[in-house]
């Protein structure tokens, strides 16, 4: 599904990811652990096209096309979604208004007509429902006023609703109390299946006890320097990341 | 950001989609302004003697006066004697009884500006007061309006069939020497429309009229009056756009507005007037004064204002509020694309108690785009409790563009409120990235985030209005990101 090779990154000349090797199979979900400042928020935007990054090296493929090649609004076409750590305000943009207009950018990309207000409304409807979202939240601006919990839901719900083939999650849980958490990890597992692929990008082990990854990496300057099963993340969290630095080093 | 710039400079030179020319035969005074213009164009409208009195004291004072030169905008001096002052289509001389009369070139004419008349005949029960260049040639549903005993018609009508009103009303609002534009306006005035609304009568549908210029190098000079008298209510849509041309075209437009007590009058205009080619060239200066008199009690004026077009805009409709609990509004979208310049805004003039007035502006300026807002709030003495809320939101897109600010407020009397709110911002690349993370091209996340911040505006034009305001500002805008 997901193949980075050797990824090096760059932002104004200073390097950031130096030599990234990530695999992530269809209905796998993969954690990516560790320190403040080791690039972990600078993967999840390379992989969305967020302008302002320049790849000095290496190769991103998705379902066997160069990722790296398409523009933000392609990328999505094709099946990638990003949820922020810090969603954006749009003031005086309705929030399902903006989510009706990026389903059917998706679906023009891919060939096919415009979805049907009535159906649209269904979908949107039960997906609110599945993640506690108020209603009230789907027409107001998009994450104007809302609370920080807020806005995180409502990145699951949009995520729910444009059913994503790779879902990037970038510290989602950052921000969350824990019946927020909860509600949002539901969101997550609710998605998982064999066909769709997460890549979770988190600082504490706490989000994995309610999506459980299938395999834990940890980034530290700008490398993957160790993987293992969901093991990791909690051999992470009763010993921190410093030995694995200095075993490293 | 600079990534996308060769496409956005591809996509900012886009053609003004509206410029063709019509090819009508003209009747047309040379180039020139003196007391015989005034005469001829009196004489050929053949006007009451009073009238031509006004006219002439209205020169003569214009004589007098200089060229406003405070507004924050930049062009070459323009020769007032090189402009022609009337210009009328031909077929005017026996006045088209019907679509069927009227020539098949301006038809076309609309039909390519895709607002066809048979179509604006069915719409919603609009009635229709075309404007092509001078005269008048068009008016519809005038028999529905007659029922109600509403008056709709083109000023030089109203000037025959109900002169009284007329002399009573005109330059009430906007005096003949009020300024510089408007005592030109005042003394060579082409033609316009003239609306009427009886003692509580609701205007039965939504007025509207299209203004196109379409003369080589013919000034134009619309009025417009309207009165509204006590408890009635209408509101009345001005839409325009003019042909592609070399030559930089003056309009200087006069609307004065009068509302009696208990008297509502919503005025809507959405203006696409040809901005110029990229370098400015050739668009229409739009030097307006318009001006809404809060007459009666309990009255209230509503300006709502999109503007797109022209090359230079110099206009601050305005509204007087001198009935007790009047309440004025503004609420305006300018946008500035290429080296347009809009120096816009409004003024509220408080003088009865309790009166109130609200002001939204949205400025969006791109391209090399300059835009200021200019605002008046005054608090007479006499305006016991008066209110004001000022919004004044800029949005910046690229950065070769500005945004000015001119706020003016002053408060004589202790128990008035009067807030103002001001923003700058440029259409961050967060917000653009967000938008296109989940599918939206970069085009219309541009206009959804544009279209989110005119909303406040927006919601108040009329229905159809706000569709094709909104369809204005994304061809306007096309491409004209970073």
């Amino acid at each position: 599904m997901l193949s980075i090779q050797n990824l090096h990154v760059e932002i104004d000349g200073k390097p950031i990811l130096r030599g990234i090797n990530l695999e992530v199979g269809a209905g796998e979900v993969h954690a990516v652990m560790g320190p403040n400042g080791s690039g972990k928020s600078t993967l999840a935007h390379v992989l969305a096209g967020k302008p302002g990054y320049l790849v000095t090296a290496g190769t991103v493929t998705f379902k066997g096309q160069n990722l790296l090649a398409l523009a933000p609004e392609d990328r999505a076409g094709e099946g990638v979604f990003l949820a922020f750590q810090y969603p954006v305000e749009i003031p005086g943009v309705n929030n399902v208004y903006m989510l009706k207009a990026a389903l059917n950018g998706i679906r023009r990309y891919r060939g096919l007509s415009e979805i049907d207000a009535v159906e649209f409304l269904a979908r949107v409807k039960a997906k609110t429902v599945a993640l506690g979202l108020k209603e009230g939240l789907l027409n107001r601006p998009v994450n104007q006023g809302f609370s920080g919990g807020e806005k995180k839901r409502n990145e699951i719900f949009q995520m729910s609703v444009l059913e994503p083939a790779l879902a990037v999650l970038d510290e989602t849980d950052s921000g969350l109390d824990i019946d927020a958490l909860r509600i949002v990890a539901e969101g997550v597992n609710q998605l998982r299946d064999a066909a769709r692929s997460f890549v979770v990008v988190t600082h504490y082990q706490r989000l994995l006890d309610y999506i459980v990854p299938d395999f834990v990496h940890v980034l530290a300057q700008g490398q993957i320097i160790k993987s293992g099963s969901r093991e990791l993340a909690l051999e992470l969290e009763a010993r921190g990341y410093d030995w694995l630095l200095q075993a490293v080093a | 950001m600079s990534t996308t710039a060769p496409e956005i400079q591809a996509l900012i030179r886009q053609k003004y989609a509206a410029g063709f020319f019509t090819d009508i035969e003209q009747e047309q005074l040379p180039p020139g302004l003196s007391v015989d213009t005034v005469r001829f164009i009196s004489a050929k409208k053949g006007e009451p003697e009073w009238l031509l009195a006004w006219r002439l004291k209205a020169f003569e004072r214009w004589q007098q006066m200089k060229e406003p030169e405070w507004a924050h905008v930049h062009y070459p001096k323009i020769d007032y004697q090189a402009i022609s002052y009337f210009a009328a289509p031909k077929s005017a001389n026996d006045a088209p009884k019907s679509l069927a009369e009227v020539d098949p070139k301006l038809i076309e004419t609309y039909n390519k500006l895709g607002i066809p008349l048979e179509e604006q005949k069915m719409l919603a029960g609009v009635a229709v007061d075309v404007v092509f260049d001078s005269v008048s040639v068009h008016t519809t549903f005038k028999n529905k309006l007659a029922a109600a005993g509403v008056i709709f018609c083109s000023f030089s009508e109203a000037v025959r069939e109900h002169p009284a009103l007329i002399q009573r009303y005109l330059g009430s609002v906007v005096p003949q020497h009020d300024n510089y534009y408007a005592a030109l306006n005042s003394a060579v005035f082409s033609d316009g429309s003239f609306v009427y609304i009886p003692k509580h009568t609701r205007c039965p549908m939504e007025l509207s009229t299209y203004f196109r210029m379409n003369a080589i190098n013919t000034g134009q000079f619309e009025r417009t009056l309207i009165i509204a008298d006590e408890g009635s209510y209408v509101s009345y849509l001005e839409g325009c756009t003019a042909p592609q041309r070399d030559e930089n075209q003056l309009h200087a437009a006069v609307v004065e507005l009068v509302a009696l007590d208990d008297a509502t009058i919503k005025y809507s205009t959405v203006q696409n007037w040809y901005p110029g080619d990229e370098e400015g060239r050739g668009g229409i200066y739009n030097f307006v004064t318009k001006r809404g008199d809060c007459r009666g009690r309990n009255s209230k004026i509503s300006w709502t204002q999109v503007e797109t077009g022209s090359a230079i805009t110099w206009k601050y409709p305005s509204c007087v509020l001198k009935g007790e609990n009047s309440v004025g509004e503004f609420y305006s979208v300018a946008l500035t694309n290429h080296r347009q310049q809009a120096d816009t805004g409004t003024k509220m003039i408080h003088l009865g108690r309790n009166t109130r007035s609200t002001i939204i502006s949205k400025g969006i300026s791109a391209g090399r785009g300059q835009n200021a807002y200019r605002g008046l709030v005054r608090i007479a003495r006499s305006a016991e409790g008066a209110r004001n809320y000022t919004q004044c939101d800029s949005l910046l897109i690229g950065d070769r563009c500005g945004a000015h600010t001119f706020p003016y407020v002053e408060v004589k009397n202790s128990s008035a409120k009067v807030e103002h709110e001001a923003s700058t911002s440029k259409i961050s690349e967060d917000q653009l990235f967000y938008l296109r993370s989940r599918g939206i091209g970069n085009e219309d996340a541009v206009n959804l985030i544009v279209n989110g911040f005119c909303k406040q505006v927006f919601k108040e034009l009329p229905m159809e209005f706000a569709v094709e305001a909104q369809k204005l500002l994304s061809v306007s805008l096309e491409g004209a990101v970073g």
